[in-house]
């Protein structure tokens, strides 16, 4: 029945000048996730608002399924596109759609009429009226509301063809991926990190992501799920590059010269180290965690100042004010939950203290880092040496 | 170099049943079901089958049903034999560290009504024949006791259990889990008086996703899938008929030479066990009576604990030098919960986190035996040095 869909995109409609940016960003993000639909699409901005018209037969849950993981979409309407076969034949085709969409309907409406065809012999007003009256005969148990209809029908007279839609599809918002620039995104197998990169790419950052694999204390099993997890997310941010870094020497090094109750904070520093050095060599703008204050110990601001301060670049760590059941919500609507919860021990669990500090003094954490310099950088230069890069993408 | 010691978990298919498998699935692919030549030639197939894998167990032919595999054998003997025989008596017995294909069949039966004894374990993993003796009822309508153990090996005494169940019940059905001993060892139900017997492919080298139950001839059973009606009615579906042929030539060439092989296994596992031994404060679990040959256990498997090091690191520790084994038992090592084994058993908390198991096949050589000691001599010592607190 559909044959096209109007694209609502509420944040990019206000960026002045910048706007044609935004939207021809808007429209590269679809195109690239209807490649992977079947049928073919032809996708045109007019006037603020973008088209989808399908050429071909298409799968319509597929298709808004797909649009629904395009950052910078606000609305997606199904539209029924019609010839002008004069305005009897267009209040039945309105009628029909009624019946077919809305059926058995009590609801309250609104007619909605637009001309950009000036020559068209009725004005809007009089559509808005006509097409009013001709719903009413059809359907008496509805009524008409102009203030606050609960359906309105949109009709929309166009040069080629008249447009009719009246459903809104909620899409994700957000602004779309690569307006914003890139970040490096800290990707551990639980369930924020892959929150946090959603929420940022959400502003229209392109995500990079480093992972940190200490065999054989965690497990080719472990890296996997992280795989899979960044590929949950490249369904949002388009193709995701994972850094693999191999972290089992640096963290054998801390374990044996600093104080165990030290230990996740000061491998914490060494990972935000690395994970900013990869980022600037990517041109990425800044680091993602899925930190939330008080989470655990290493997560506290007494700790977050400590790993804080060993970047220049900032530290966006979208997740700081939510509650973990507010993260597993939104883990759960991207769909990440399941792979995060599967059980394999991460680098940060496996030796971690019975009581780690969770007020480090970072005067003297700098000082027990003090005793890694004999080796530290050769082994941080190796570890970076060995970066595994791994493409992810749906 | 490639080293694989989990042949508890499954094992690499002999090639030769590999190349059979092939074939019949490229020219010999008939349904069984269908009139025409190609259907009675696949129905001739699967009675060469059956024929083969009765005389290994001195069976009957008809008596050997094919199914999908070691769960599914479970599963059908023991709800199939519970629902046909409901009126007798609602009462089933099993033990502690049964498969979870055992386990969880028993848990969902008491969700029905019926009710379960777990029989304990030893030590060294075996039963107690005073306990089933005593845990025997005039409503015992089912015993299943599982032949050897697949996270300790240790091998229950079957024979024994058979001639006192009858003894005590003459009614009460005997099924045995042979998914770890087939192969393994020499089993002929009828003389140990086993009712049901579950084997599976893919343990003695032949495929995945095929294993037989046998059920004497007279035992009372339903089937639990409904269907074409298939292999009497008990086992509905399309017979799987390049599996089963893969099946039982695995089966015709393991015991070819069995005794020779066998013998072989518990020299390897002895001289294995000595080897571990030299390893400051390692444990063999399921040994009898501490009987350091292993004679009494599987010929195939070692459960191995080394305190101070979790089973995981030391499993990916072997991996990375190309050695595979299993951490507690495959079919649990997905879930982070201490094994019913070995809590059975009466290991401890150190024990339950650090036990490996080595599981060997007809493969498994002296070098590969020496290098994986040479390993463990290697590394532990330094996997010991960093330990959670």
């Amino acid at each position: 029945m559909f044959t096209a869909f109007l694209i609502k995109y509420a944040e990019i409609g206000i960026k002045g000048k910048n706007r044609y940016l935004f939207e021809d960003a808007l429209v590269q993000q679809m195109k690239y996730a209807l490649k992977k639909c079947e049928g073919e699409f032809s996708i045109h901005k007019t006037q603020g608002r973008i088209f989808i018209e399908a050429q071909t037969e298409f799968d319509f849950d597929e298709v808004v399924g797909k649009l629904k993981t395009v950052f910078g979409i606000a609305g997606i309407c199904p539209v029924i596109a019609v010839e002008d076969e004069g305005f009897d034949k267009l209040k039945e085709t309105v009628v029909q759609y009624i019946a077919d969409v809305y059926p058995g309907c009590t609801k309250t409406f609104k007619v909605h009429a637009r001309r950009t065809r000036k020559n068209y012999p009725k004005d809007s007003m009089t559509i808005n009226m006509e097409m009013g009256d001709a719903i009413l005969k059809a359907y008496p148990e509805m009524k008409v509301d102009v203030h606050e209809p609960q359906i309105m029908f949109n009709i929309e007279v166009r040069e080629r063809k008249i447009y009719i839609y009246s459903e809104i599809i909620p899409g994700p918002g957000g602004m779309p991926v690569g307006t914003g620039g890139k970040a490096m995104l800290l990707l551990s197998g639980g369930i924020d990190s892959p929150v946090a990169g959603y929420m940022i790419a959400k502003r229209g950052v392109k995500i990079d992501a480093v992972y940190f694999h200490a065999p054989p204390y965690t497990s080719e099993r472990a890296k996997q799920k992280v795989v899979d997890l960044a590929r949950l997310v490249s369904r949002y941010t388009g193709p995701i590059y994972l850094h693999v870094i191999n972290f089992t020497d640096i963290q054998m090094y801390i374990y044996e010269k600093c104080p165990h109750e030290e230990l996740t904070i000061i491998m914490r520093r060494y990972m935000m180290r690395i994970a900013e050095h990869i980022a600037k060599e990517n041109e990425c703008l800044g680091l993602i965690t899925g930190e939330s204050i008080g989470q655990v110990a290493s997560q506290t601001m007494n700790s977050l100042i400590a790993t804080n301060e060993v970047c220049e670049l900032p530290v966006y760590r979208p997740l700081i004010g939510f509650d973990k059941q507010e993260i597993v919500e939104v883990s759960e609507k991207i769909g990440t939950y399941e792979t995060s919860i599967l059980p394999y021990e991460d680098c940060c669990t496996i030796f971690v203290a019975k009581h780690p500090v969770t007020k480090p003094n970072v005067n003297v954490i700098r000082r027990h880092e003090e005793n890694l310099a004999e080796k530290i950088d050769e082994l941080v230069e190796t570890a970076l040496k060995t970066d595994e890069l791994i493409i992810v993408s749906e | 170099m490639e080293i694989y010691l989990d042949n508890s978990a499954t094992t690499r298919v002999f090639p030769e049943v590999a190349e059979l498998v092939t074939r019949m699935m490229c020219e010999d692919y008939g349904n069984p079901s269908s009139m025409h030549m190609k259907g009675v030639e696949a129905e001739r197939y699967v009675r060469q089958a059956k024929a083969s894998l009765a005389k290994i167990l001195k069976v009957q032919e008809k008596e050997i049903f094919f199914t999908s595999g070691g769960t599914e054998s479970d599963n059908l003997a023991i709800i199939g034999a519970a629902r046909a025989n409901k009126r007798q008596g609602m009462h089933l017995i099993t033990t502690r560290i049964e498969h979870p294909a055992v386990l969880q069949t028993m848990r969902y039966l008491e969700t029905e009504g019926y009710t379960v004894t777990y029989l304990p374990v030893d030590a060294s993993g075996r039963i107690c024949l005073k306990d089933l003796e005593q845990a025997i009822t005039p409503e015992t309508i089912l015993v299943s006791i599982m032949h050897t153990n697949n996270e300790v090996g240790s091998l229950q005494p079957i024979a024994e259990a058979g001639t006192l169940i009858k003894r005590i019940n003459p009614k009460t059905l005997f099924h045995v889990d042979a998914v770890q001993g087939f192969g393994k060892a020499v089993i002929h139900p009828k003389k140990m008086q086993i009712d049901m017997l579950s084997i599976s492919g893919h343990k003695i080298h032949g495929p995945k996703g095929v294993g037989i139950l046998y059920v004497g001839e007279k035992v009372k059973m339903h089937g639990i899938s409904y269907g074409g009606g298939q292999q009497s009615g008990l086992r509905s579906g399309t017979e799987n008929v390049p599996g089963y042929m893969g099946l039982a030539r695995a089966a015709e060439l393991l015991y070819g030479h069995l005794p020779q092989d066998m013998e072989r296994l518990y020299e390897l596992k002895a001289y294995f066990i000595q080897g571990l031994l030299k390893i400051e404060g390692v444990q063999i679990n399921g040994l009898v009576d501490g009987d350091m040959s292993g004679r009494g256990t599987a010929p195939h498997i070692v459960s191995v604990s080394v305190p101070g090091v979790r089973s995981e690191v030391l499993l990916h520790t072997l991996e990375d030098a190309g050695i595979y084994v299993s951490a507690g038992s495959a079919c649990s090592s997905h879930k982070p919960q201490p094994s019913e084994t070995l809590k059975a058993i009466g290991a401890d908390k150190a024990i339950l986190e650090s036990t490996i198991r080595f599981s060997f096949s007809v493969y498994t050589t002296r070098e590969e035996i020496d290098y994986t000691l040479k390993i463990m001599y290697d590394r532990i010592p330094m996997l010991r040095k960093y330990t959670r607190h």
